[in-house]
């Protein structure tokens, strides 16, 4: 027997075999979606940038020579330099390690929050249920963008205000798929199954509900990765995030603002990444949920 | 507004005076809740703006006078910002306050904020209106056609566009628009809403540049505003234009599976008429929500193309007054944008229910 034929098997012998067995289908599933193929190679390469960036950045991030101040690109400088003589590929390789850490800092904490507020509302019901999703939806019905900005004002710029402030404008959502995925299950079987063994709500929404609702959420997260990371880029820009020297990518725009006309390639660059980056999460969240959510796929 | 029996077939049994009662009942009801959703939102956007106002900055008085002031001071203008009370008071007072539209004053103009935002809203009105007149015109038919080639290299191409819009960010898109089509190739004009030497040359009537204008009938002006606004329009427009394009392909695929679609084309119907009068008919109550969504997000999306076109809206006096600390005006330009888009939200939600014989 190969290991594929053991990974595809009809009945598997043990719990690993079928846990295994499921990634490896889903896994050829997305093999098949060429976008989401893109898509994952994107990201591993912006993975591999964060995390290699002094073998990939070819001059210092912070430190210039001011007699190579805006030079277009050569074979020297890959994408040209900024206003203080930087070389804008090697900055653009470590604001990967920037946008990765927004990112997975929002996720880290947005995505619990939601699961929580939103398993606990679906399952206990009740009040619970109507003073929690009450919160959710007037969070929900906020306009996301200007809310972040008006957190940050108040919190004052920098990169971890502005990570709260995304965070903070993001669990709402994940709060609803949580609650919408636990309602289905709430009353099968199986639960009420651990709850004749005696077993506590809380016992049962962290061990039985939550790992059934974070498939959902976790789709959910990667579609939405985009979006944060457009916020932050946002909130650079507006010079409420990352502060300078940093090279985050939204500040690095703002700075080539005033050299547009001339020097086109210091604003341009670092918009090139975020959208590449941004488009390979769309890719990616588009084929998990065409591959793991059985409902909408097939329509996209 | 009719029940029709055989939606409620216990209805139809009794008298027609019950269920008509009953039927005005349920209404009655259905309006109450609504109206009780609509302002419970309100209410927690109040107590978002007053959370962001009051109780995050760690000191609001030091905000005011500064980190140098004399206790004396500082105790006065603590009591007089009555910062004293319990915050329940004050947010009482605070909701009070803005009922009467009083926003308080800003730091930077030194008039009421109230006063200032009435002042830019029309401009990014103005640009937000035209930006989805152009999502819609171009959104729809993509969305339509790339469902009724669904598989194919323009159904391809139409949802790379639709992702496109979800991962470009506005304010580069901007950038690039103004350094190809007003440095490069000179085909539109600049950043702002009129040209400095045809400004204050017509009477600010509605405060909509395109009407102003054409109602002093002046052209020349009329036709600088169309050349200054048709940039940042069209990419405001792109966004939506995503969004709809998106949602108008999947409602379509949606009905296109629907067997009387089949039996349409089966009779001989030409495809284009299965498409625009069968097809279509019954997805324009969803695309209503759907238009009313992005039209929404086009207000809160002009924050950042106002700013890179330096365009006098709400967007732009918000950023401004972000960078200038001034806590009055961020708070009103987010109590007033987060109004419009529940407001909004709302309309395109009741829109649906009365449109939808399903829902209504």
């Amino acid at each position: 027997m190969t290991t594929r034929e053991w990974l595809l098997s009809e009945s598997p012998a043990s719990r690993m075999q079928a846990r295994l067995g499921r990634s490896y289908r889903v896994w050829l599933a997305l093999l098949r979606n060429p976008l989401a193929v893109i898509g994952a190679v994107i990201i591993l390469a912006l993975i591999v940038l964060a995390v290699f960036a002094p073998y990939f950045a070819t001059h210092s991030p912070y430190a210039g020579t001011l007699t190579d101040r805006l030079k277009p690109p050569s074979a020297e400088f890959l994408l040209g330099t900024d206003e203080l003589g930087r070389d804008i590929w090697s900055r653009i390789v470590y604001g990967a390690r920037i946008t990765l850490m927004i990112v997975l800092l929002v996720a880290v904490i947005a995505a619990p929050v939601g699961l929580v507020v939103g398993a606990i509302s679906g399952y206990v019901g009740g009040w619970t249920d109507r003073i929690l999703m009450g919160i959710t939806d007037v969070f929900l019905s906020m306009p996301k963008l200007i809310l972040a900005l008006a957190f940050v004002a108040a919190l004052g710029p920098g990169i971890e205000n502005a990570v709260i402030a995304i965070a903070i404008t993001s669990w709402p959502a994940y709060a609803r798929i949580a609650r919408a995925e636990t309602l289905t299950f709430r009353s099968s079987e199986f639960i009420a199954a651990v709850r004749l063994q005696g077993a506590s709500a809380a016992r049962i929404v962290i061990r039985h509900i939550l790992p059934l609702c974070s498939s959902s959420v976790i789709i959910r997260v990667t579609l939405d990765m985009a979006g944060i990371i457009l916020t932050a880029a946002g909130l650079g820009f507006l010079g409420l995030g990352a502060q300078p020297p940093l090279p985050e990518w939204g500040a690095m725009i703002s700075r080539g603002r005033a050299f547009i006309l001339d020097q086109w390639w210091v604003a341009t660059m670092p918009g090139f990444a975020i959208v590449i980056v941004s488009l390979g999460f769309c890719f990616l969240g588009d084929g998990l949920r065409d591959v793991l959510d059985p409902k909408s796929g097939g329509k996209q | 507004m009719s029940i029709e029996p055989a939606i409620e077939p216990g209805a139809a049994a009794k008298p027609p005076a019950a269920s008509r009662a009953k039927a005005g009942r349920r209404l009655a009801i259905s309006v109450g809740a609504f109206a009780l959703t609509i302002a419970f939102t309100f209410l927690g956007l109040l107590a978002i703006t007053f959370f962001i106002g009051r109780v995050i900055p760690i000191d609001p008085v030091l905000a005011v006078v500064g980190d140098r002031a004399p206790q004396a001071v500082y105790e006065r203008v603590r009591l007089e910002m009555g910062l004293d009370r319990p915050l329940i008071v004050q947010f009482v007072s605070y909701v009070g306050d803005v009922a009467t539209g009083n926003l308080g004053q800003s730091v930077t103009t030194g008039r009421p904020v109230i006063s200032d935002l009435a002042r830019v809203f029309p401009a990014t009105l103005e640009m937000a209106t035209l930006g989805i007149i152009i999502g819609v015109a171009l959104g729809v038919p993509m969305g339509v056609w790339a469902a009724a080639r669904q598989g194919s290299i323009t159904d391809q191409v139409i949802r790379v566009v639709g992702l496109l819009g979800y991962s470009v960010p506005a304010f580069w898109l901007g950038l690039i628009g103004l350094l190809l089509f007003y440095a490069r190739l000179q085909w539109v004009a600049g950043p702002g809403r009129l040209d400095i030497f045809y400004d204050g040359l017509v009477p600010t009537v509605t405060g909509l540049m395109l009407v102003d204008s054409l109602l002093a009938g002046n052209w020349t002006v009329f036709k600088n505003a169309v050349s200054h606004l048709v940039l940042p329009a069209s990419i405001l427009g792109f966004f939506s234009l995503a969004y709809i394009a998106r949602m108008t392909r999947s409602f379509m695929l949606d009905q296109l599976s629907q067997e009387y679609v089949t039996t349409a084309r089966v009779k001989g119907v030409p495809e284009r008429a299965v498409i625009w009068r069968h097809a279509f008919r019954p997805i324009r109550v969803p695309l209503i929500t759907v238009i009313g969504l992005s039209y929404a997000g086009l207000l809160e999306g002009s924050v950042m193309i106002e700013t890179v076109f330096s365009w006098p809206g709400i967007g732009n006096y918000l950023t401004s007054a972000l960078l200038n600390a001034d806590m009055n005006a961020v708070l009103g330009a987010t109590l007033v944008i987060g109004a419009v888009f529940i407001g909004i939200n709302k309309v395109s939600d009741v829109l649906y229910r009365v449109l939808d014989p399903r829902a209504r």
